[in-house]
């Protein structure tokens, strides 16, 4: 056990620098230019050469990359994730205000997805060429195929403009102060982009469960459990449902980084002020603090997701438990 | 041919017990009570072995005419002008077995002994077509009745521990979920009565079917059938990968649920085995029953009716290990595997 605990701690530590290096290695090859990104078309315009080679000198255009990667290496150490040049305030307090909206919106679409995936898997694959099986693979496959951010768009004409059901974007609404933004409010902006990344998301999970399910009913197991009586729902009921969780949550929690990254797409759409937004932002505006820290963020949570999908495995499977107390 | 009853699909409830099968089959019967036969006369296909005995006048299971075949897509034709075609496994089969007998099937491996399992307990493929007649204690079934037959008079042996749940405890498996009208305390106390008549430690129970040792296995899932207390045990190979001692134990047991008023049909493709330890041999070949006959006829080829019973006869290690000169192909395929296990 301890073993495991220092291994993924290794693991972790590795993939935080492997990130972070990616990530400033990317902005330097990145034809951006800070300066002019920051202070805007016109400014930089109007501005003398003296003042951009003072800002340029200010924010470390000149410093070699791996001197300002040591630097930014070593404040992280001290817990100092660097200020935001777009946001100008600590990366970190812009991460967590971001990542409020951001985990709400993906929690929501992570549960609805999960859940509702696994229902309409489990109920195709038991009913194997019947109608409900081609309507649900249908609507799988169609989904698998839809970008996700067309589908957004689709959702704002439908819902938004035509019925008017849901605001167009953003989390709270327009110039109410934040102090008077209800949960209802929130749960009201919350709704449509949240329906769109679980609408996308339940397709791999409809489709992998449905594939399990079929193989689970073919099994030997079922077949005996039937031959001793039970009807088919009440064999995947008492066999099925168990053995068919495990490489639904395997799943569930490694498509974490795929509603990340649909995440981004949907938030930008929506105009909904999330994480995803603002690594869009950070990209554009050569904002390498910020990347960096949005960075290592979503990639601590994927590693989370990966990893808790990974103890799960013990939980639910004895054999797997077994072998690890053996190992 | 008309009374052919067709069972399509279990979910379907037999589309006809036809009238006149329910009648043929009442009168059938009649007769058959009314007939006094010797132990080897020859009636319903089949000679009789000394315990073989009719029990209020008819078989514990009749199975008569059954043909078993399967709608699949002709598969050398090309993809999109592949027609279906219907592929027959089982051809007018023909066994019985009676109370207080082991009637075991013998066949080769893969010659669609498991699908003669399957035809009698109702468990279907979604493309298979089932043609024929099968009575148990008396009475004709038809699809559905055989489906509430399952755990209810008749239970299954499966071959081997795979046909456990694998994330589930031996013993709620064993005391398994289709009654729910029986209260789980008491099919507790059964499933621990099972246990200590067979061996079995309570600490068994709480075992996953990975931890079972063969034996072990082998007497949890004797268990699970003896958990719904059937009239007639159907065991699908039973004994593979079990070393001889545990293989005779095994069938030892089958010996004593006969002994108490049971019937088993016992599928494998060991012959020797089966000679063994049963009644009478149902001589499985080309998905039918070639010969149904006492044990004893296998002490000279000369009581055996069918070419092929003969060349199992000389396949068998303790006479010459022949393979018969006829036919060459033939008894490669059946008779070595046969006579090897």
């Amino acid at each position: 056990m301890g073993n495991f605990i220092l291994r993924n701690i290794a693991k972790f530590v590795l993939l935080m620098i492997a990130v972070s290096m990616v990530t400033f290695v990317l902005v330097s090859i990145s034809p951006v230019d800070p300066v002019q990104a920051n202070v805007g078309q016109t400014a930089y315009i109007n501005m003398s050469e003296a003042k951009r080679a003072q800002l340029a000198e200010y924010w470390g255009v000149n410093t070699p990359l791996w001197e300002r990667y040591a630097n930014w290496f070593g404040d992280l150490l001290h817990g100092d994730l660097g200020t935001s040049l777009r946001f100008n305030a600590p990366v970190a307090d812009v991460i967590a205000t971001r990542a409020v909206n951001s985990l709400a919106l993906m929690a929501t679409a992570w549960v609805v997805s999960g859940v509702l995936g696994f229902a309409l898997g489990v109920l195709a694959g038991a009913n194997r060429g019947r109608i409900v099986d081609r309507v649900v693979k249908g609507y799988c496959f169609l989904l698998a195929s839809v970008p996700t951010f067309w589908l957004g768009l689709v959702f704002l004409i439908v819902f938004s403009v035509w019925l008017g059901w849901f605001p167009f974007g953003f989390s709270v609404p327009i110039g109410v102060s934040a102090a008077d933004v209800t949960l209802a409010d929130a749960l009201h902006h919350l709704a449509l982009p949240a329906l769109t990344l679980s609408v996308v998301g339940v397709a791999n999970i409809a489709l992998h469960t449905r594939e399990k399910t079929i193989d689970v009913l073919e099994s030997d197991y079922v077949r005996f459990a039937r031959a001793r009586g039970l009807s088919t729902w009440g064999a995947l009921r008492h066999h099925g449902l168990r053995n068919l969780a495990l490489p639904a949550l395997t799943l569930q929690f490694a498509s974490i980084s795929e509603i990340f990254g649909g995440s981004v797409l949907v938030e930008q759409v929506f105009s909904y002020p999330g994480l995803g937004q603002a690594a869009v932002t950070a990209g554009l505006g050569g904002d390498v603090a910020l990347l960096a820290g949005i960075a290592l963020f979503s990639a601590a949570f994927v590693f989370g997701g990966n990893l808790i999908a990974n103890m799960l495995y013990g939980v639910v499977d004895p054999r797997i438990r077994k072998g690890e107390a053996h190992a | 041919m008309e009374d052919r009853t067709r069972m399509q699909d279990e979910s379907q409830a037999l589309r006809a017990a036809e009238l006149d099968a329910v009648s043929e089959a009442l009168l059938a019967a009649h007769d058959h009570e009314r007939t006094s036969h010797a132990d080897a006369q020859k009636h319903h296909h089949h000679t009789h072995a000394p315990v073989s005995h009719h029990e209020h006048g008819h078989h514990l299971l009749q199975v008569e005419d059954l043909s078993v075949g399967f709608r699949m897509y002709e598969e050398d034709a090309p993809f999109f002008r592949a027609r279906q075609r219907v592929v027959e496994v089982i051809h007018r089969l023909s066994i019985s077995v009676h109370v207080g007998e082991i009637v075991a099937v013998v066949g080769a491996s893969g010659s669609g002994k498991t699908l003669l399992a399957d035809a009698i307990l109702g468990l279907f493929e979604p493309n298979a077509t089932a043609c024929g007649r099968i009575w148990y204690d008396g009475e004709l079934q038809d699809a559905a009745s055989l489906a509430e037959r399952r755990g209810n008079g008749i239970s299954l042996v499966p071959q081997s521990v795979n046909h456990l749940d694998p994330l589930m405890k031996v013993g709620r498996q064993v005391e398994g979920f289709a009654r729910a009208d029986v209260p789980h305390a008491e099919r507790a106390r059964h499933r621990e009565r099972l246990f200590a008549r067979y061996g079995l430690s309570e600490d068994a129970a709480d075992l996953y079917p990975h931890q079972l040792s063969g034996g072990m296995a082998r007497r949890v899932l004797l268990c699970c059938a003896l958990m719904d207390d059937p009239r007639l045990i159907i065991a699908d190979e039973p004994t593979p990968g079990l070393d001889l001692d545990l293989a005779v134990r095994a069938l030892g047991d089958f010996r004593d649920f006969a002994d108490a008023g049971g019937g088993v049909l016992l599928i494998t493709h060991d012959i020797e085995l089966a000679l063994r330890v049963a009644d009478r041999v149902a001589v499985f070949k080309d998905g039918t029953v070639v010969e149904e006959t006492a044990v004893a006829n296998f002490a000279s080829p000369d009581t055996l009716e069918h070419p092929f019973s003969r060349e199992l006869w000389h396949a068998l290690p303790e006479h010459d290990f022949a393979v018969p000169p006829a036919s060459p192909c033939e008894g490669d395929g059946g008779a070595q595997s046969l006579g090897q296990s």
